[in-house]
């Protein structure tokens, strides 16, 4: 009994230490991952919600071309540090749709003016429901969709320089 | 160049330390170790005043602002308060790091110099461990946190230090605490060194003694001021929050404590020899849990992308070293330290098992708390714990534990009655009763708990004082008036933290100027709002007149912040300290249509809780100076005999 009392701080301690251990590898602020990658983009109708840019009816989409599903926010920091990326891929020829999350059509204007508009459809998710049925937990997130209608990638956080290949390259296998 | 110069010092303490670590072994396992002694002190001595020299040229490169040095880039600016460009040194990582390991150089070299009773063997062993943990953190310091790396180019100026720092009580609440956490690393060199070289007894208890002590006068005025701190300048008008920093510096000293406690047994009576090692190796693992806590970043988990995850490796290798290694050596040479002098189940040393016992099961509890949300983590959850886990759980251990400090003081060695003791303690029962009656009178069954506590605290003042009575006071030794005053402090501390949760009286309300609040017995009119330049920030701030009765009515101005560099608001609490409580004044939004948001408090006697932790370092600092002074005595009576 003696002998087992003496060794059980240190067995305390390796506990400890292992839970440590895997809080590091595995930090608690990990992004929550949508359940919905490798299905098929849910059903989404939102109206328009700047003038002249139509907004997301996903039942219209044609099949055969990948494109992005940016969820954004003109209140949101990272949105703007990721404008000159989603600008880029763009220009590297992809299909940028977006969903804008609690916004309003002025404010969604001022980002477009500021920022840069690399999105060929906005939609307008004032109650955040299209963003929740994505399952998507923030903004900026950025999900890839295949030819055929599924959700294959999901990006969290702002679009960084090093993230654009990495994108083009799951748009790519999209295909 | 001077950076450079700084660097260079590092490495050499480095070497200096590695030096002492093989130096110090060597005579620790000589046939004559008291030949190679001196020569292990001045290495201790170079090591301290080299680590030394680069903290003082980290502050020299903070108050000359230069931005070629990234650190001082990052965390000042030239526009500060010189004050604050000195505590920037420290108010940041690497910086805080440094003074860290500083202080743990500079405390081996204390034992270095001034440690005499202790057998060379085991002084050597000291010192080796002692070396071999500074290592650990100058490895740290050299490939994780370089807090001399440069910056090219140069920005023109930098970026600022966090305006909630810029505070003179915080400016100094680190370096007290460190002091407190890193002195606790001397009590685990010495209890490494006693199972190395099987050397546990009362000689090695009255070497480690006044080092457990200040390390934890340190601690406790550290936690206190710290508390103080969050009170005024976070401006929410509570004084504890259970935040995991906050704990972090709670679990050494409940450890401290606990040690404090045991080691007197064994230096005095020649007992608890395995409790005394044992918390001895908890005390300073908990500093450095406590570092690691903090400084990996990994319990705050708020986006924390500037947290570099290979310090938290690096942190977390140098812990499991030290850590299980000091276990592990714990666990295979305890069974060769023999018993010591035993006791029976009513008596000052079993009081003192106990204290020790409840101390370590809060201890365990916090720990517990702090590390759950890691806990549930690991099965695929998130949350985190907030304070009222903590009052459910340690709370009603701490009252058993406020019942035994004030019995405990009060049963002889070794051997005493119960009955006797109940004779020795109906006053303070009787006190205790009739307090918790008329509290409870008067507040109802608001808080409970509360009133108990409040009551106790009646109780235990009257049972802290007892140990005086009857005695000669001119003749009473130091450490025992340390005991009455740091128990007493105790006392003190919670009646001040029960009266705050059971008197306290908040009023939130958005005024127009001219308008007037009643918050408990004073009046307060809002009679300007206005903006106000300071020499970094600017300001709104209220002027409130605040007026008890027919009392003279005395201003508060309370103030929003803004900081510049970098862009931060911080709202400034106005308090009024009166000898029965504070009023709290907050400055909150304005509402657009010429109101402004007020959030008032009366808070009676919560000034009673830091004064208490005043005490309660009143107390160590008395019993510190008598074991001092009485050593200084008997080395002179040992120079007159021999």
């Amino acid at each position: 009994m003696k002998k087992l009392l003496i060794w059980l701080p240190l067995a305390l301690f390796a506990l400890v230490f292992a839970l440590v251990v895997n809080g590091l590898i595995e930090p608690s602020d990990r992004i929550v991952r949508s359940a919905m990658v490798g299905k098929p983009l849910p059903t989404l109708q939102l109206p328009a919600i700047v003038q002249g840019k139509p907004g997301i009816d996903t039942a219209a989409w044609p099949k055969g071309t990948p494109r992005l599903l940016n969820v954004f926010a003109s209140w949101c920091i990272p949105c703007v540090a990721e404008a000159p990326q989603l600008l880029k891929l763009k220009q590297a020829g992809v299909q940028i749709d977006a969903i804008a999350v609690r916004d309003s059509p002025a404010e969604v204007q001022a980002f477009l003016a500021r920022n840069g508009d690399p999105y060929a459809r906005i939609g307008d998710d004032a109650a955040m429901r299209a963003q929740l049925s994505l399952g998507s937990s923030g903004v900026p997130e950025t999900f890839v969709i295949d030819s055929r209608g599924v959700i294959v990638d999901q990006h969290i956080g702002d679009v960084r320089a090093e993230d654009v290949p990495k994108l083009l390259a799951a748009l790519e296998k999209a295909k | 160049m001077i950076a450079e110069a700084g660097l260079a010092a590092l490495w050499l303490a480095t070497a200096f330390a590695i030096a002492q670590l093989l130096l110090g072994a060597a005579a620790a396992r000589a046939t004559d170790p008291a030949a190679m002694l001196p020569g292990v002190r001045k290495i201790a001595l170079v090591q301290a005043l080299f680590a030394l020299l680069a903290f003082l040229i980290l502050i020299w490169l903070f108050v000359t602002s230069d931005m070629s040095v990234l650190l001082v880039a990052e965390n000042s600016h030239s526009l500060k308060p010189m004050l604050y460009k000195i505590a920037g040194a420290w108010g940041n990582h690497e910086g805080s790091m440094l003074l860290w390991v500083t202080v743990l150089a500079v405390a081996g070299a204390g034992v270095a110099l001034f440690e005499r009773r202790l057998v060379a063997e085991t002084l050597s062993a000291t010192l080796a461990a002692q070396a071999a943990i500074a290592i650990g953190f100058y490895a740290f310091l050299a490939f994780a946190s370089n807090p001399f790396a440069r910056l090219n180019p140069a920005p023109a100026d930098g970026q600022g230090l966090n305006p909630l720092l810029q505070d003179p009580g915080l400016a100094f609440h680190p370096p007290t605490l460190y002091l407190g956490y890193v002195g606790l690393s001397v009590a685990f060199s010495f209890a490494v060194a006693a199972l190395l070289m099987r050397d546990v007894g009362p000689a090695f208890a009255k070497a480690m003694r006044p080092w457990v002590l200040a390390a934890w006068i340190f601690l406790t005025i550290g936690i206190t001021a710290g508390s103080y701190w969050a009170y005024y300048e976070l401006g929410w008008g509570g004084w504890w929050f259970w935040d995991p920093v906050e704990n972090a510096s709670l679990m050494p000293w409940l450890a401290a404590t606990a040690l404090l406690h045991s080691v007197n047994v064994l230096a005095t009576r020649d007992g608890l020899r395995a409790w005394t090692l044992m918390l001895a190796v908890v005390a300073f693992s908990m500093s450095m849990v406590g570092t690691f806590l903090v400084r990996s970043g990994i319990l705050v988990s708020v986006h924390s992308f500037a947290v570099d995850p290979t310090r938290g490796t690096f942190l977390l290798a140098l812990l499991g070293l030290y850590i299980g290694g000091a276990l592990a050596l714990f666990g295979a040479r305890v069974g060769t330290v023999t018993q010591g002098a035993t006791f029976q189940l009513v008596s000052r040393e079993a009081a003192l098992v106990l204290n020790n016992l409840l101390l370590s099961v809060i201890l365990g509890v916090v720990l517990i708390g702090t590390l759950y949300p890691l806990v549930a983590q690991a099965m695929g959850v998130q949350l985190s714990i907030g304070a009222p886990f903590f009052e459910k759980t340690a709370v009603p251990i701490a009252l058993f534990l406020v019942a035994g400090t004030a019995a405990g003081p009060l049963l002889r060695w070794r051997k005493d009655s119960a009955q006797a003791l109940l004779s020795r303690v109906t006053i303070p029962l009787a006190i205790t009763g009739v307090a918790f009656a008329l509290f409870f009178a008067m507040t109802g069954f608001a808080s409970p708990i509360a009133v108990l506590v409040l009551a106790l605290a009646f109780g235990l003042a009257a049972a802290s004082i007892a140990p005086l009575w009857k005695r000669n006071l001119r003749r009473t030794p130091l450490p025992i008036y340390g005991m009455v005053v740091a128990h007493l402090g105790i006392a003190v501390s919670l009646a001040g933290m029960a009266a705050d949760t059971l008197f306290k009286q908040e009023r939130l309300a958005a005024v127009a100027v001219g308008d007037n609040l009643t918050v408990g017995p004073f009046k307060v009119t809002l009679t300007e709002v206005r903006p106000t330049v300071g020499p970094n920030w600017s300001a709104l701030e209220a002027r409130l007149q605040v007026q008890r009765g027919a009392a003279e009515p005395f201003e508060l101005v309370p103030q929003q912040r803004f900081f510049p560099n970098p862009p931060t608001n911080t709202s400034e609490a106005a308090i009024a300290t009166l000898w029965d409580g504070q009023v709290y004044t907050v400055l909150g939004a304005a509402d657009g249509a010429g109101r402004w948001q007020l959030r008032l408090w009366w808070k009676p006697f919560v000034t009673l809780i830091w004064a208490g932790g005043g005490l309660i370092a009143l107390g160590g600092i008395l019993s510190l100076l008598g074991r001092v002074l009485r050593a200084r005595r008997e080395a002179r009576e040992r120079e007159e005999w021999a």
